[in-house]
């Protein structure tokens, strides 16, 4: 099923998950060296619209989570689950932290990016895998 | 450039009303802010009218003429929609148009119907405020985001769940005796620390409620209220407007609202005040850690040390910067389209001492409100004068 309710594939968030699926995530560097991520005709920092798909350092950094009791109903089966954002070189991404024991978080620890798929909707989400 | 003068303000009770329709809701705030006002319905010239998740909660959409009629006034209306700051958004527009001349009757004003979806469905609703792609499809829900802002300020700057409890208890006090608050009984620390979790390390007492209501204003021209002998002894003085990234994971630092600086720093000048000119404040504390973060960047605290303001003392009733004398969003309520204009409904009141907690700024003549969407990535702040005679 189409991750998104309205059947739609947004060609720069979607494209960057099958890209991070197949290990191969990216993130977008303008001539300045400014990283954003996907969807952007421009850089967010100086404008420049010359923007590079630069692959993602493979080791991140947890920068700050939280762990979820009350859910929306897309992920009712799921709670609690963790979710947080970490940093991957210039950028940082959200996604869920899996595999975790939510007593052991703390903020720089390492993770790497992945999918999962959500328990209740089986949709595909981006997730974190400590490392 | 014309002053603009509040002639009266209407809010209706904020709490469970699923049973009732938002028109009906609006109707009464706005029935309420024309007989404060004294003025006639037939002068008013535009509605500017604030709501959020209008079709999800009532499957209506083109809500501006609805309210208009609902109001009982003939004349143009529009919907602004800034997530819950929202009816901030309608007020900063009718404060620029009465104040270029372009009208001299405006009704602003907002509602929100959110019980009648239930827990799971306004948690739904609200997390449409956030990014679809980047953020709620990893399961950000609105708490969830508040709290990865409150976990980075933890870890940033200190502070703990004890010094976030103080905010919920203080807002709670503030709130009793104010018959159109949601909540109005006193809580503890330990009820907030021993309340269950939603997003941690926020729990369900640092939230606020899920709350249906409505509010309305009623703007005139200073030279409206002159010709026409109307009692607006309150002007809002001061709008200013900020913007962020909308996805919290874009922004360079996890636990500041840089969009409420910049809101407030150009209501600020609009106003030609400071932060030490302001007696007392309205924040948008949908979580306490919100609150912190509001009162931070309005200059009133450093970053890293507007945790423990609550804990101090300096913003209860008694202190030197009471904030949220209604009981805030916290104990008040959130009708998400309503809350901005209640907020300066509320300063009205405190202004001009028919508020329950008026005696706690018999002194003051200048407040403050703050309205945020989102993660603060829309801010709106509003300065609010007594009109010296
Ligand atoms: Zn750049």
């Amino acid at each position: 099923m189409s991750a998104d309710p309205t059947g739609a594939r947004d060609e720069g968030f979607d494209d960057f998950v099958d890209a991070v699926a197949e290990g191969e995530g990216y993130y977008l560097e303008c001539d300045s060296g400014h990283g954003s991520v996907p969807p952007r005709r421009v850089c967010p920092d100086c404008g420049g619209s010359d923007l590079t798909e630069t692959p993602l350092p493979d080791a991140g950094e947890l920068r700050t989570y939280t762990v979820t009791h009350v859910a929306t109903p897309s992920f009712s089966e799921d709670t609690p689950y963790v979710t947080a954002i970490a940093s991957f070189g210039p950028v940082r991404i959200t996604g869920q932290l899996r595999e975790a024991d939510p007593e052991e978080l703390e903020r720089g620890m390492p993770v790497e990016l992945t999918t999962a798929r959500s328990a209740t909707t089986d949709r595909r989400l981006l997730a974190f895998d400590p490392r | 450039m014309t002053e603009v003068r509040i002639a009266g303000v209407g809010v209706t009770e904020f709490g469970n009303a699923p049973e009732r329709t938002g028109r009906d809701l609006f109707g009464d705030a706005s029935d309420d802010a024309f007989a404060d006002a004294g003025v006639s319905r037939s002068d008013v010239e535009s509605l500017r009218y604030g709501n959020f998740m209008g079709e999800l909660a009532e499957r209506q959409g083109h809500q501006g003429p609805l309210m208009a009629e609902a109001a009982g006034v003939r004349a143009p209306a529009t919907r602004y929609e800034s997530a819950c700051a929202s009816s901030s958004a309608a007020l900063r527009s009718a404060v620029r148009d009465v104040r270029n001349g372009e009208e001299d009757v405006v009704l602003v004003g907002g509602a929100e119907r959110m019980t009648n979806l239930g827990t799971a469905g306004a948690t739904e609703a609200l997390a449409i405020a956030a990014d679809e792609l980047w953020e709620v499809r990893q399961g950000v829900t609105f708490p969830g985001a508040y709290a990865l802002m409150a976990q980075a300020y933890f870890d940033e700057y200190g502070g703990d769940r004890d010094d976030l409890a103080h905010v919920a208890v203080k807002n709670h006090e503030h709130a009793i005796g104010n018959e159109l608050a949601h909540y109005q009984d006193p809580i503890s620390v330990d009820d907030v620390l021993e309340a269950p979790p939603v997003s941690e390390p926020l729990g369900l007492y640092d939230s606020c409620p899920i709350s249906d209501g409505a509010s309305a204003l009623v703007l005139v021209s200073e030279a409206y209220a002159e010709a026409n002998d109307v009692d607006a002894p309150v002007a809002v003085t001061g709008s200013g407007q900020g913007g962020d990234d909308m996805a919290l994971q874009d922004r360079e630092y996890l636990a500041r609202t840089p969009a409420t600086n910049s809101a407030a720093k150009e209501a600020y000048e609009d106003a030609g005040i400071g932060p030490g000119d302001v007696d007392f404040v309205e924040v948008h504390d949908c979580f306490t850690i919100a609150e912190v973060l509001a009162l931070e960047s309005m200059g009133f605290y450093e970053t890293g040390e507007g945790i423990g303001a609550a804990r101090r003392g300096e913003t209860t009733a008694e202190g030197d910067l009471p904030v949220n004398l209604s009981g805030g969003l916290k104990a008040k309520g959130h009708p998400v389209g309503a809350t901005g204009t209640a907020q300066v409904a509320e300063i009205t009141k405190l202004l001009r001492g028919d508020h329950v907690n008026s005696d706690a700024v018999a002194d003051g003549t200048v407040g403050l409100a703050h309205n945020a969407g989102g993660t603060v990535a829309s801010c709106l702040v509003h300065v609010v004068e007594e009109v010296v005679a």
